[in-house]
């Protein structure tokens, strides 16, 4: 069955009215789809790490348990760093969302096929991983409903959506990794989250 | 095997003092007792991870989410981060990193010589300072020192911790840890 799904406007769709919702994005397309929909202080585009997105999602879930994390990545950075989500699996933060548009290309380097071109079942490994729910997306109705879901469901949530093959325009997000920290910190925390919040139990 | 000189104990308090609030770790002999300190604290987070790589993602997280941690790994798992020490660099994000060194004087098994050889030079290359505790007394000074310049001034930081200070010479040594 082929996807009909376009990626930025199932990106546009999880997004939109997205309250205090902290966004993480994996290097490549999921970061330019996330900057088309909206660029916000509280997203985190990669640019580098490949792999690394659902660990950043666990680390910043972890450390705010009181709000809703979602990573969206793609599937070429979801299967390097596939090892994420049997670690996800075994710390079970309920405020954690990974949703991974599933082109089945790597999108950036020339549109070769990744392993879910062969029926490589990412939602099935999550499933596996001890995710509370995690399903394989194919339609609107389906990326509505996982938009609720993203602010609500007692997770971890899984979610791969099947997407067309298409090369778009690219949406930059700022590139100063400095930057995007720095504002996802303030935003977060006030004026002292570009330094510090949690102080040292005694002096050290 | 009770270390000579309880340098984990050390270490955690340290960590403690530094409001480490979430560890990261790929298990190592070395690290046993450290990382069981580390489950036992109801304030930390131990998550093992599957490979090293994920800690870096892991620390990223937790600092944009406002929280301090920490990552254990062998010399070994040096190897699995690079790449994601690309991130480190360039968004400058604090990261404390406390390496048990294999491949050292006294190693049984050559397979680990290679990268316990490279493991400074790898971590150096990619911008993080190395800080060499060669005596089990010096390990947690190293430690203090790292986690003060990890948070206050977003640096990045490994403590590697010599075989010698380890002591494991032997698989059968390694199993009566």
């Amino acid at each position: 069955m082929k996807p009909n799904l376009r990626r930025r406007e199932v990106v546009k769709t999880l997004l939109s009215n997205r309250k205090n919702l902290l966004v993480v994005a994996g290097l490549g397309s999921t970061s330019w789809d996330i900057t088309a929909a909206g660029d916000s202080s509280l997203s985190f585009p990669s640019w580098g790490a490949m792999g690394q997105a659902a660990m950043t999602g666990l680390g910043l879930a972890l450390a705010q348990p009181k709000r809703r994390v979602l990573v969206i990545t793609g599937d070429g950075e979801m299967l390097m760093g596939m090892g994420a989500l049997a670690t996800i699996g075994v710390q079970q933060p309920p405020n954690l969302t990974v949703v991974v548009i599933d082109n089945e290309r790597y999108g950036e380097t020339g549109m070769q096929a990744t392993h879910t071109a062969y029926g490589v079942d990412l939602a099935a490994v999550a499933r596996a991983c001890k995710f509370k729910e995690a399903k394989e997306i194919r339609t609107l109705d389906e990326v509505e409903r996982l938009r609720e879901l993203v602010h609500t469901f007692s997770g971890p949530l899984f979610a791969d959506v099947k997407v067309i093959e298409e090369k778009l325009p690219l949406v930059l997000p700022p590139n100063d990794g400095v930057a995007l920290k720095d504002r996802f910190r303030r935003a977060l925390l006030g004026e002292l989250g570009a330094g510090e919040v949690n102080l040292p139990r005694t002096p050290s | 095997m009770q270390p000579r000189h309880d340098w984990p104990g050390e270490v955690y308090r340290e960590l403690v003092a530094a409001n480490v609030r979430l560890v990261g770790y790929v298990p190592d002999a070395g690290q046993k007792r450290l990382i069981e300190l580390c489950q036992a604290d109801k304030n930390m987070r131990a998550v093992p991870l599957t490979t090293e790589e994920e800690g870096i993602g892991l620390a990223a997280g937790a600092w944009l989410g406002g929280m301090r941690s920490a990552l254990l790994m062998q010399s070994s798992g040096v190897g699995n981060i690079i790449n994601a020490l690309g991130m480190v660099k360039v968004c400058r994000l604090p990261l404390f990193i406390l390496v048990t060194m294999r491949g050292e004087k006294g190693e049984f098994n050559p397979w680990q010589v290679p990268m316990g050889e490279a493991t400074a030079r790898v971590l150096e290359t990619m911008g993080v300072a190395v800080r060499q505790a060669g005596e089990p007394e010096t390990v947690a000074a190293h430690a203090r020192a790292a986690l003060r310049i990890a948070f206050q001034a977003q640096g990045a930081e490994a403590v590697l911790v010599a075989q010698k200070v380890i002591g494991i010479k032997s698989f059968q040594e390694q199993a009566n840890q």
